[in-house]
């Protein structure tokens, strides 16, 4: 109570409304806009990141009116900048709209069944892409989420005081593990010892690639089932067990059923997370665009695409460009999932606490 | 009632198998890749050049090219994600839209594929304020700035830590008890005083937990600097900070996916995936450490 009475306090001589210990108060305006000044730039971050991603991916927008269009995008985005920058880069652009019929980024294009970007007559269809990475994303999310789920419910319902304090450390240092380690892996022994269990045709696939990225994702899934487990006010087990429940049935018809928004939210970032995740998919799935829905076969994802990808294109032409779509969408969907997590789940478990 | 006894033990022991799965899963692979390249882990290996095109010698320049982007990388990252968590947990109102567009922005940049923070870095470090310096400064038409080198790489993955930094500073600054706040300014210190003498002091170490942290993610993370500065082979060590590195993580990549002779390598691959896992495995261990004593001490 003192903390906030003190804090209205000094927000009323922040306001100004006493002329007291100026010096003093401009060192305090200072300090505290840098501060707030500084602090945007995570915000800046974000608005950058969607302006120059969607920036090199603009010519799908604007097939026809490339060059006028594109030079006002430009505008919009260099104050502040030398606007020697746009001329650049239009006759960048405007080298590509000479480059071929065909290879002409365009929605039309993009909805191809095939993803075929280098030769004579390239094809630039997402869907196999697409297709590549909701399957190594689903198969992901098949093997980690079960494991992780149930860890979590042993560690944060079941397991002694002591035990819960090697189990959740063990398991964040999962997450300190790098991608392309956990790839080198999947890569080097998942997919040998699986080949020789399974018979698999293809030594690398979507399903080799599924069970690395379980890895992957089991420590977020598991840390926010944890939380959303513990996260139940002890009331509501206190109530269930009071009422003659045991253990198991308190934590499986109670706890459980409170905290399903704080689960479902767990699973949505192990999707996001998969969805964008790169370096694991590109050494263990076997790269190739198949638009099948076998998951013993070779997959190639969106995110891996650009990976492989990318290092090779010239700049500006438009197998860039549709790498660059390729990477706003990922943008989009991984943002639209957590946005989802964030706001709806998050909202919803919140209000089933309060009890409304 | 049989029945139900068997229901609730068998939930025990699948949640108990699946931990001990998972944790058995983890030590394999420490152990697995530790045997893989156990005959490759010298002195030498970790401070000679690379031989004979790959298939021998060290991995140094790697390292040195991973430390070097990492410690840039901290020196954006470190402070901007410092002050913004002083800003988040000191001076925003919970209910002011500026907090709440920080506060969405530090989460969304948390999930954004390291991909996509690869392809930022290209269309805006490289193509646009490097070509940009290029333009302006330079006149003799070549790339000096606007092409992939180790400070575009450190700066697109400072953008990727930083939320890492802003979590683990806010969480710490949180455990700062309000006493100490109220203390501070009954005593007559203003609030700027009051956080830059007592709360920073008292919460130094969430702001090294979050270095820490950082530079682990930071060191194992590829995909971000794929195509903003990483170089499979290079004679010399980067000098400056236009020239591109060597990086353990891509390192690995190339040799297990891209070498003209994987099985030759194999040794050296594992070793290097070893010294990789190592290095982030302690950094976030080291930074467990300091966040469990600090809890400890608080409790106290």
């Amino acid at each position: 109570m003192l903390m906030t009475k003190l804090f209205s306090i000094q927000n009323k001589k922040r306001d100004g409304k006493d002329s007291l210990n100026r010096k003093f108060r401009l060192s305090e305006f200072l300090a505290e806009n840098i501060i707030k000044l500084v602090s945007f730039t995570s915000f800046a971050a974000i608005i950058l990141i969607f302006a120059f991603v969607f920036r090199e991916a603009a010519p799908i927008f604007f097939p026809q009116e490339k060059k006028t269009l594109s030079t006002e995008f430009q505008q919009s985005e260099t104050y502040g900048e030398e606007p020697a920058q746009s001329t650049q880069k239009t006759s960048q652009e405007y080298a590509s709209s000479n480059s071929g019929a065909s290879d002409v980024a365009s929605f039309k294009n993009l909805t191809q069944k095939e993803w075929q970007p280098v030769g004579e007559n390239p094809k630039y269809g997402l869907l196999p892409l697409f297709i590549g990475s909701l399957k190594a994303t689903i198969l992901a999310i098949l093997f980690g989420a079960p494991l992780a789920i149930l860890a979590a419910i042993y560690s944060a319902l079941f397991a002694s005081k002591r035990l819960r304090e090697i189990i959740k450390p063990a398991i964040e240092l999962l997450a300190s593990f790098p991608s392309v380690v956990i790839g080198f892996f999947a890569l080097m022994t998942i997919a040998t010892f699986f080949q020789s269990v399974f018979g698999f045709t293809y030594r690398l696939n979507a399903f080799t690639g599924g069970v690395a990225m379980a890895f992957a994702i089991i420590p977020i899934i598991y840390t926010v089932t944890e939380d959303a487990l513990t996260a139940v006010p002890k009331y509501f087990s206190e109530a269930s067990l009071a009422l003659g429940a045991t253990k198991w049935q308190t934590a499986l018809f109670v706890i459980m059923p409170a905290a399903t928004p704080g689960i479902f939210a767990a699973l949505l970032l192990g999707f996001g997370r998969a969805f964008g995740e790169t370096m694991i998919l590109l050494m263990a799935t076997g790269n190739a665009p198949l638009s099948t829905f076998n998951i013993f076969e070779p997959v190639r994802t969106m995110s891996a695409t650009i990976g492989a990808e990318m290092a090779e294109v010239v700049f500006g032409d438009t197998h860039y460009t549709v790498l660059f779509f390729i990477g706003a969408l990922l943008f989009v969907i991984t943002f639209i999932i957590n946005a989802i997590a964030e706001f709806y789940v998050r909202a919803k478990l919140m209000k089933r606490f309060r009890g409304e | 009632m049989m029945n139900n006894k068997f229901l609730g033990r068998s939930i025990v022991i699948m949640s108990a198998l699946s931990t001990l799965l998972i944790i058995a899963a983890l030590v394999y692979i420490i152990l697995d890749i530790y045997s893989g390249g156990r005959n490759y882990l010298t002195w030498e290996f970790l401070t000679g050049n690379p031989k004979e095109g790959m298939t021998a010698g060290g991995i140094f320049p790697a390292i040195v090219g991973t430390v070097l982007l990492v410690l840039i990388m901290s020196v954006a990252c470190v402070p901007i994600g410092t002050i913004t968590a002083i800003y988040l947990n000191e001076y925003a109102s919970k209910t002011s839209v500026f907090t709440k567009m920080i506060r969405f922005a530090v989460n969304t940049l948390s999930g954004v594929p390291a991909i996509v923070f690869g392809l930022f870095g290209l269309g805006f470090f490289i193509q646009f304020v490097g070509a940009g310096i290029d333009k302006s400064i330079y006149s003799d038409g070549q790339l000096h700035w606007g092409q992939p080198n180790l400070l575009w790489a450190s700066l697109t993955m400072a953008f990727l830590t930083v939320p890492v930094v802003i979590v683990s500073v806010e969480e710490s600054l949180k455990t700062v008890p309000n006493d100490l706040r109220a203390a501070g300014l009954a005593l007559g210190a203003t609030k700027w005083q009051t956080i830059r003498k007592i709360v920073v002091p008292n919460s130094l170490s969430g702001i090294m937990t979050g270095a820490i942290l950082a530079i682990g993610r930071g060191a194992g993370e590829v995909a971000p600097i794929l195509f903003t500065g990483v170089a499979y082979f290079l004679p010399h060590l980067p000098q400056k900070l236009t020239d591109q590195f060597m990086n353990l993580g891509y390192h690995i990549y190339v040799m297990a996916t891209q070498s003209t002779d994987v099985e030759a390598t194999k040794g050296i691959q594992y070793a290097t995936a070893f010294i990789l896992l190592m290095l982030t495995f302690s950094l976030s261990f080291v930074a467990m450490i300091i966040r469990y004593r600090f809890r400890k001490k608080l409790k106290a």
